[in-house]
């Protein structure tokens, strides 16, 4: 294809919009694809944003797998924040609950969000979650405090050699984030 | 019309608005010497830190904008310049071509980088200091961690990313469209060869950063959240995208130095150069390759198995051309008429010295060996080997080869054969002691040390003093060569030289082949 008579501004041509396209290409290609592969794949830990819809399956009764749960704080986040229980013995199919504690010590509203991660990496596509705080980003008043609920199932086809899964939440002050967007309104 | 086509404007304003390919040249290549040394001044601090354990010269903060700008510096303001400028000298005379193809748009690529690099050492002044995240400026600390100075550094990447791109559109399209009649593809001298693959490369991997660069700055400034876990980002995905174009940059570095080499080897081996062909497609292969290996980058970030094993092969791969190359070299020298003058001197060191960086290259891509290697001095050696015994040596190699054919002049040869020894032992002070205190453990990027690191060192820092004293022999030589060199007489300079630009007087007129050569007399290739 010739996009001009004259060679030389027909090259120059096709090579800025080959530029042109590779800025593109990291915008709407590259961030869009790292996403769903991490989604898709679990790899780096990345469990699935959107509530899993439960399907009717059997529950494994063969064996039990441990799930430990870990809540960190982000940075200079000052709110408390911790799992109710440390660790629960499961089976895999079986629908399980928890809840994790959060309290704001400080006097002014705030606003968290929580982020996941799954290790094993491997495991995270066989751990669903029915129902998370962390699908929400979550507000607290100053000197409030919120029990977030957190339902899961461990998937049957979950790998034999998998007997722990560590979930761990981050917890992201994301207030100035959202006033930010407030403001620009 | 008639009286500016024979020769240069006067004054400054030849400079500011030449658009001749042998002026853009030399500005480029003086450019990037002064960017050389401003670079290797922030080395000489590191090394003079370092050159004790604990905290004698600086600040801990001042020493990482030390390392940062010495890498930026040295990658963007003196070895890609620096090619860009050999490039411009050398690709229209090599194909018989009377100019660049865009000589306007080679003006402008070359302009805009001294402000870009004004604004980058700027940084340096501001409150909060320059950048201190390290040349790789990986998120979050190039973005919730930067300090205010971080958006100049990020405008300083945007301008010289656009004189990239401009600079290679040039070059493509000049070897692509201004060919003299005759001279096919598989005639071109393997120089114009490396850089044609080279501007390929920039012109799809530069776009790539500057996207890197665009997101940080919406991340800093304007409420997205591309590398921040807290707003659904991730910072592992900034590593990806940085090394998606760091890695075809080494080779952007890397290739035209590739070039050089194949000029020089057969030129003092009075043999042509061995597998032509061969070398043409181990160029491409390498150029495929370097698309598809970035993560080994990044072995400890957490990826799947499957994924270090692929990325892992994949690199291995690589020295597979690569070994294409080297062989070639070696065997070009294989029973030839060898001379060693300094040109010859630099190519042969910089041939034992990358097959050497080469090695500890293969190294570092077996992943599970890896996680030991990984941010340790032994990477800070394997780098330094091909890049400044890679990059850094051809391009000296360059200057001695060439230097003849631009000014007329002929460099001492007496001070260049001692530029070569000092550089060589300093240079190999300063890094093979590096890959000891690595295997053992010291990490990069730091302004302390272990005692038991001490020794090493104090070696690696006189080492870098030598070898930076050494660059000044070679700054004194060039300028007394221009000044007051012997005068060359001589078309061919040397000996075993071929090519077209050595069909052309010395010095090389201001303006060339505006009648296309006739191609049969020249040997093909």
């Amino acid at each position: 294809m010739r996009l001009s008579q004259d060679p030389t501004i027909d090259t120059v041509a096709k090579l800025c919009s080959v530029s042109m396209a590779m800025f593109a290409f990291v915008f709407v290609v590259m961030v869009p694809l790292y996403n769903v592969l991490c989604d898709a794949l679990g790899i780096n830990g990345k469990t699935s944003s959107e509530a899993y819809i439960s399907v009717s399956a059997d529950v494994d009764e063969t064996r039990f797998i441990k799930v430990q749960f870990i809540a960190t704080n982000n940075d200079a986040m000052p709110w408390s924040f911790s799992p109710e229980v440390t660790e629960m013995l499961v089976h895999p199919g079986a629908a399980n609950d928890t809840v994790f504690f959060a309290a704001n010590p400080t006097m002014n509203a705030m606003v968290a969000q929580a982020i996941p991660s799954v290790s094993p990496s491997r495991a995270a596509e066989y751990f669903h979650k029915t129902e998370c705080f962390c699908f929400e980003q979550q507000p607290l008043d100053g000197n409030d405090k919120a029990e977030m609920p957190l339902q899961f199932i461990v998937d049957q086809d979950l790998p034999a050699d998998i007997k722990t899964i560590t979930l761990s939440y981050t917890l992201f002050d994301v207030t100035a984030l959202i006033s930010d967007k407030v403001a620009s309104r | 019309m008639g009286d500016h086509h024979h020769g240069p404007a006067k004054g400054l304003s030849r400079w500011l608005y030449t658009t001749n390919h042998k002026d853009i040249g030399t500005m480029y290549l003086w450019f990037s010497f002064a960017m050389f040394l401003l670079g290797g001044a922030f080395a000489m601090v590191i090394r003079a830190e370092l050159f004790q354990p604990g905290m004698q010269l600086v600040e801990p903060g001042f020493f990482n904008q030390m390392t940062t700008l010495h890498g930026l510096v040295m990658v963007f303001g003196a070895i890609m310049p620096s090619f860009v400028g050999l490039a411009n000298w050398l690709i229209p005379m090599m194909i018989g071509a009377p100019d660049m193809a865009l000589p306007r748009m080679n003006n402008w690529s070359f302009w805009i980088l001294p402000p870009a690099f004004l604004m980058l050492a700027s940084t340096l002044l501001m409150e909060g200091g320059a950048p201190a995240f390290g040349w790789t400026f990986y998120a979050p600390l190039s973005t919730t961690y930067a300090p205010p100075s971080v958006t100049f550094f990020i405008f300083a990447i945007h301008i010289l990313g656009v004189s990239s791109i401009m600079g290679s559109i040039n070059i493509i399209a000049t070897v692509m469209n201004m060919r003299a009649p005759g001279m096919t593809y598989m005639k071109m001298p393997l120089f114009v060869w490396t850089w044609l693959i080279t501007a390929f490369l920039l012109v799809a991997v530069m776009p790539v950063l500057a996207g890197a660069v665009t997101m940080m700055l919406m991340d800093i400034h304007f409420g997205t959240s591309f590398f921040s876990a807290a707003g659904g980002g991730d910072p592992v995905l900034f590593q990806h995208i940085f090394w998606f174009f760091g890695h075809p940059e080494v080779y952007i570095i890397i290739l035209p130095a590739f070039g050089v080499i194949s000029q020089i080897i057969p030129a003092f081996s009075r043999k042509p150069l061995f597998g032509y062909a061969s070398m043409v497609y181990a160029t491409a292969g390498i150029a495929f390759l370097s698309f598809i290996v970035w993560a080994h980058h990044m072995y400890t970030v957490g990826m799947p198995v499957a994924g270090e094993l692929f990325f892992m092969y994949a690199t291995m791969l690589i020295a597979v051309p690569t070994g294409v190359k080297v062989f070639n070299w070696v065997t070009t020298m294989w029973r030839g008429a060898m001379t060693f003058e300094t040109p010859m001197l630099f190519s042969i060191g910089f041939l034992v010295l990358f097959t050497i960086g080469g090695f500890t290259g293969l190294m570092l891509s077996i992943a599970p060996a890896d996680f030991q290697y990984h941010d340790t001095y032994f990477v800070v050696a394997h780098f330094h080997y091909v890049m400044v015994a890679g990059a850094v040596f051809s391009m000296t190699a360059a200057v001695y080869f060439w230097l003849p054919k631009w000014t007329g002049r002929m460099y001492n040869e007496t001070m260049g054969k001692v530029h070569f020894w000092v550089s060589f032992i300093g240079f190999n002070v300063t890094f093979f002691p590096q890959h000891f205190v690595g295997l053992a453990g010291m990490p990069r990027r730091i302004p302390d040390y272990a005692l038991q690191f001490a020794d090493f060192n104090m070696m690696s820092s006189i080492g870098a003093f030598i070898y930076g004293m050494s660059q000044l022999l070679f700054l004194y030589n060039v300028i007394a060569a221009i000044v007051s060199g012997e005068k060359v007489s001589d078309e061919k300079v040397w000996d075993g030289a071929e090519g077209l630009e050595w069909t052309l007087p010395s010095p090389a007129p201001y303006h060339t082949f505006e009648t296309p050569p006739k191609l049969e007399e020249q040997p093909a290739y």
